[in-house]
């Protein structure tokens, strides 16, 4: 049995009239990958922002390749890299731009970071374009340059935060196989949310599900189709968390996301 | 170091690709320098406060660098909202050089255009009564691009919406210039509107840049650079200290 490389022990997160996350525990093996998944509004958002120091819980452990999200908030920085639900990229500069910043953040020196970016930029195909914008960019391009970003630093844990929203067949494929590499070959842990089921049963080694802000169940797929006597991951998936349709609060956040997404933005 | 500086170079990068920010950014003080300073000048003239161009010079920079720095807070929020300042927030970087390489690049790029605005007033007939002064007024533009940047970035860490970053634009920006004595001698202004000035820190740049450009002063610059100073350190403690509360939502 490999060590647990991310574990979770009566972790809870309130807001000032909600629990968000109410004291979940779980853990995850080093060279795994894990599946994250849950309804809108459950919980799943919350607990990556924590497990990625963007958030402090308000009670509970968290530990991450065994250094404290709280007290040790800088090594733990260090171990993972994350692909955000939504762009992050500076779309302003070129992606060897975007890449070079995230090597100085990460206080890579340029004789290591420079080598570094072209096998990462060659691996996602985007070497050739390295100079081009990022706003000439098309979403699948992006979430490509995103990966290879977040494994500049060379991470123990990679986030990928519904990676595939809003990529054709073709790249969410493409993607999949790629992350399977890394994990095969690097031995480097995926933790993913996705709200693509057949994509949880595909790739994941182990799936959690969080449903108003606890676990409801945890197994692999098969496991999780035999808790519910049910014959698919989605089947079980609403068997667990039911089927009536949830509202996220729409903040200002979400109003200016939408209105920049129907102008054609990002 | 080397975090700062590239924070810096994101900045000035991105400022000289928006080409059409430049323009409007350069062309709107122009616009305003032109239009009050001819429009206005024969009556300040009469009142006998000599060349109103003259005079104007200081305050519009000052104006350049308020509005630029508006600008940059605006930035700050669009990076909230479209994910880059996520992808510093996780780095192992502290909060505190994210925001100075931001607004050491924002306070660059908006000294670049007060001194812009200054070239384009020495082509329609400005001249500084000293050129070694204008060493002075680069000193005042870097204070105050330094301290009105790290306020737009805590501004910034606050709001989190355009809205609410256009109300403060309207009930503290503009007071704050039209208030400043940038547009008109405080000497002569109705002590109502002295007092007012007095407490307002654009008041003192503007002095400052006055008195360094055109040797014409209503505080001193003892005065200005002590309030000039004063203002830098609470404004930039504000920023750190906001910047340093940021939790994504």
């Amino acid at each position: 049995m490999a060590e647990n490389i991310i574990v979770a022990r009566n972790l809870t997160k309130k807001y000032k009239d909600t629990t968000a996350v109410d004291n979940i525990s779980f853990a995850v093996e080093a060279g795994s990958l894990f599946a994250f998944l849950g309804p809108n509004g459950a919980g799943k958002s919350t607990t990556i922002k924590m497990l990625t120091t963007l958030i402090t819980p308000t009670s509970g452990e968290l530990t991450l390749n065994n250094f404290d999200v709280v007290k040790d908030q800088i090594q733990v920085r260090r171990s993972f890299g994350i692909v955000f639900q939504d762009p992050s990229l500076d779309d302003q500069l070129s992606a060897y731009e975007n890449m070079q910043l995230h090597a100085v953040l990460y206080g890579i020196p340029k004789r290591e970071y420079k080598p570094r970016i072209e096998e990462l930029l060659t691996l996602v195909e985007l070497w050739e374009r390295k100079d081009h914008m990022i706003k000439t960019y098309s979403g699948g391009m992006k979430r490509r340059l995103e990966i290879a970003r977040g494994l500049l630093h060379h991470p123990k844990i990679l986030f990928l935060d519904e990676p595939t929203l809003g990529l054709d067949t073709q790249t969410r494929n493409l993607l999949w196989d790629y992350v399977k590499k890394l994990n095969k070959n690097e031995n480097m842990t995926i933790f993913f949310s996705t709200h693509y089921l057949e994509e949880a049963e595909d790739v994941a080694e182990q799936i959690a599900i969080i449903d108003h802000g606890k676990i409801v169940a945890r197994g692999t797929s098969k496991e999780l189709e035999k808790l519910t006597k049910t014959k698919s991951l989605e089947e079980a998936y609403l068997s667990l968390t039911g089927k009536e349709l949830r509202d996220e609060s729409n903040s200002g956040k979400d109003a200016i996301k939408l209105r920049m997404r129907a102008r054609g933005g990002q | 170091m080397k975090v700062i500086y590239i924070l810096w170079l994101r900045q000035i990068k991105r400022y000289f690709r928006a080409r059409s920010r430049v323009v409007s950014a350069i062309g709107q003080p122009l616009l305003l320098l032109i239009a009050l300073g001819y429009g206005l000048g024969s009556v300040f003239k009469q009142a006998g406060h000599g060349n109103y161009i003259f005079f104007l010079v200081p305050g519009i920079m000052v104006q350049t660098i308020l509005f630029s720095a508006v600008f940059f807070g605006i930035n700050i929020i669009f990076d909230k909202q479209f994910g880059f300042l996520k992808e510093t927030l996780v780095s192992p970087v502290s909060r505190v050089k994210i925001l100075l390489g931001g607004a050491f690049g924002g306070a660059t790029t908006s000294i670049f255009q007060g001194f812009f605005l200054l070239i384009m007033a020495l082509v329609i007939g400005f001249r500084p009564y000293n050129w070694w002064m204008t060493l002075v007024s680069l000193s005042v533009l870097i204070l105050l691009s330094v301290s009105l940047a790290s306020f737009s970035s805590g501004i910034g860490a606050i709001v989190n919406d355009f809205q609410g970053f256009q109300a403060i634009n309207q009930f503290i920006i503009f007071p704050l210039f039209f208030l400043s004595g940038a547009l008109y001698p405080l000497t002569s202004a109705p002590a109502a509107l002295r007092v007012i000035a007095a407490f307002n820190p654009i008041s003192y740049a503007v002095d400052a840049l006055r008195e360094s450009l055109i040797n014409q002063t209503h505080y001193g610059f003892t005065k200005d650079f002590i309030a000039l100073g004063i203002t830098t350190v609470i404004l930039v403690a504000f920023g750190v200290y906001e910047f340093n509360k940021i939790e994504s939502d």
